[in-house]
């Protein structure tokens, strides 16, 4: 009955199953929503969107899969009335338009061809968002049929309501491609962490338990302690200067949600490409720097390393040595990329830039390239893709 | 089921809630929700059991809350003490049994309301681990080998505040509802509803404010409905008027009693800040 509905959301990547779609089923079997399109939208709301930032996308195919839809219902299906035409035309067009078009064959010429144009528009704006196009030339007025009253195949406003429940989009700020904030990034984190648990479990406090069974005298008190759970070790790099200045803001909010979420994370600091030297802290980046030898020989292979950077460079800096814009390097950054990325075998890129805008930068493909395609967007979508990568 | 959620007396429910509860309570399918805090998600199941009449049973979830819990748990500490002691008891084993939520709700004469309040915080496999419970609504007790099933499918409302996601598996069994902030009118329907002697002018220039915090960027905690009423109350119990709230001049950016409004003192430095440009920007002209 729905299934195209059902259809067209999981090609929209709104994770909804056949279960969930025979629940609908069934509540509106059981009538749990009654027969207006407004509770049904509600009713399909609850049942198939399980993640309020699936809401918009929701919004946006109900409005394209049902509209319309009680605009067909009232009584419409092709033909047009005549006395909408009639003051439609009154209400559209000018005395000096009417005149005109009366003498090109009379007031019946003119019904006609608005009309068609109103036919055509209904075709044209099916599969649209709207069925009222917007501003126009045409002299049927596409901006605004009904500015106040001749409301077009709908007896009563209610279903319009009806359908401005989800053409508001109110939803539209929970989607996960916006940017992200600071509490965005620590949700996001938390699939990091989640994966490096190793189980909830309660353990037995062994000094304590004796201890107390010794208070006892001799019964036995068991005494527990929650596990530690946070085992995961993070490595990130973050690229600072030059062309990131204008992401260091957010950079600087992904770097203050990790600190928190990690037992084990250490910083460094890299200019637009890695190469030999890394730093701690960005204001003495020139005396106290280090080696990324040492780097590579002090943290061990199991952790991940985290690049946050936008990659946005000249290709050279990355493919030859001398390339960088800051110091001769004696190696190209490629050959640092591939020996940090050797080592570690979980590694990421969160860039900044828009994943729109990456086609048309170099560099970013050879970074890209470099990484293996785990280069993600800094959005939360990204970043739980990441996370995801991370932690296979 | 007949009965019909319409919210309460004291609970305003959006028409897009109240489809939700329904469903969940026809179709006996647990209810997700989920939304910013202070929006009403705990109190909900209060009113939902109110309108039922139906006994409430709530479940609050901590960090260290296993799923087993709810179920039952053996008390095998005891049992093990009490057999150093050679007490009587310990020859039954259902003595060491100690129920949990999901079996008393199973086992209620009457359909009772299951709040699990803030599933969430728990372990990030506690959802999974209540997958056939909540499926078929019965378990097995292992120790006495007995079936416990549900006399009556409890309807079950679940908070969640997003910290952590649920599992894909446990959620297509739910309905699911995500409680908006309320716009300004519901936000009146709620005021009427839990201060119905409060003066209306009080509460749009009240509201006026409320709102204009809430836009105030870079704030760390934004205030919620809950908080919203506790001001309102303050503000009733000091018997402030309208007119003290209107004639805020830019040189008191801070609203009166603020602090029942902002939780932190970032925000609360973050206001007086604005408040000192405000008033340098005054000065100039």
């Amino acid at each position: 009955m729905f299934v195209n509905f059902f259809l067209e959301l999981r090609q929209n990547k709104v994770p909804a199953t056949l279960r969930e779609y025979l629940t609908l089923i069934e509540a509106v079997k059981r009538n749990v929503a009654g027969y207006s399109v407004e509770d049904f939208y509600y009713l399909s709301r609850a049942t198939l969107v399980k993640d309020e930032k699936n809401l918009d996308k929701f919004d946006q195919i109900f409005g394209k899969c049902f509209n319309g839809l009680d605009f067909v219902s009232d009584q419409v299906e092709q033909e047009i009335p005549e006395e909408w035409l009639k003051k439609l035309a009154e209400k559209v067009l000018t005395e000096e338009e009417m005149a005109e078009i009366e003498s090109l064959g009379g007031f019946e010429e003119l019904m006609e061809t608005l009309k068609k144009r109103l036919e055509e528009q209904k075709k044209r704006h099916q599969g649209g968002n709207k069925w009222i196009g917007t501003a126009g030339t045409s002299p049927f007025g596409a901006h605004g049929y009904n500015p106040e009253g001749v409301r077009i195949g709908q007896k009563e406003s209610r279903h319009r309501r009806a359908v401005k429940v989800w053409d508001k989009r109110d939803f539209k700020n929970l989607d996960d491609n916006v940017e992200l904030g600071t509490r965005n990034i620590k949700v996001a984190l938390r699939r990091l962490r989640r994966f490096a648990r190793e189980g909830a479990d309660m353990e037995l406090d062994l000094p304590d338990t004796i201890k107390s069974t010794a208070e006892n005298a001799g019964f036995l008190d068991l005494k527990m302690v929650p596990e530690r759970r946070n085992t995961i070790k993070v490595l990130l790099l973050l690229d600072i200067g030059g062309s990131m200045d204008d992401h260091i803001r957010t950079c600087e909010e992904l770097f203050s949600a990790a600190k928190t979420e990690f037992k084990h994370m250490e910083h460094y600091y890299f200019h637009n490409c890695l190469y030999e030297k890394l730093w701690k802290d960005n204001k003495r980046r020139h005396s106290e720097f280090v080696d990324a030898w040492q780097v590579l020989h002090t943290y061990p292979a199991d952790y991940k390393v985290v690049f946050v950077g936008d990659a946005t460079m000249s290709p050279y800096e990355i493919v030859y040595p001398g390339g960088s814009v800051e110091h001769w390097n004696e190696e190209s950054g490629e050959v640092w990329m591939k020996r940090f990325l050797d080592i570690y075998q979980r590694a990421i890129w969160l860039n900044p830039v828009p994943e729109k805008y990456w086609d048309y930068t170099p560099s970013i493909k050879l970074i890209q390239e470099l990484m293996g395609n785990r280069m993600f967007p800094l959005t939360l979508e990204g970043l739980e893709k990441g996370m995801k990568e991370l932690s296979k | 089921m007949a009965m019909r959620f319409e919210g309460t007396s004291n609970y305003v429910a959006t028409e897009d809630l109240m489809v939700a509860v329904n469903a969940a309570a026809t179709l006996e399918r647990p209810l997700l929700i989920k939304g910013e805090p202070g929006t009403g998600k705990t109190v909900l199941a209060h009113e939902v059991a109110k309108a039922f009449d139906a006994n409430l049973i709530e479940w609050h979830i901590k960090s260290t809350t296993k799923a087993q819990q709810g179920l039952y748990e053996y008390d095998a500490v005891s049992r093990l003490r009490d057999s150093q002691l050679g007490e009587e008891r310990v020859k039954d084993i259902r003595n060491y049994i100690k129920r949990g939520k999901l079996w008393d709700a199973f086992t209620a004469e009457q359909r009772p309301v299951l709040l699990i309040d803030e599933i969430d915080k728990a372990d990030i496999e506690f959802p999974n681990d209540l997958l056939l419970e909540l499926d078929r609504m019965q378990f097995f007790v292992y120790e006495t080998s007995e079936t416990i099933v549900a006399k009556q499918r409890p309807l079950m409302i679940i908070t969640s505040n997003n910290e952590k996601e649920l599992p894909d598996a446990f959620l297509r069994r739910c309905f699911f509802h995500y409680i908006r902030f309320p716009d300004t009118e519901t936000m009146q329907e709620i005021i009427e509803v839990h201060y119905p002697n409060i003066q209306s002018e009080l509460v749009s220039e009240a509201l006026k404010i409320f709102y204009d915090i809430r836009e105030v960027p870079g704030l760390k905690k934004k205030p919620s409905t809950s908080e919203l009423l506790d001001w309102l109350k303050l503000l009733m119990a000091e018997d402030l008027s309208a007119e003290t709230l209107r004639s805020r001049d830019p040189k008191k950016l801070i609203p009166p009693l603020h602090g029942a409004l902002l939780k932190n003192e970032q925000d609360v430095h973050l206001f007086e800040r604005l408040a000192f440009l405000a008033r340098r920007e005054q000065n100039k002209n």
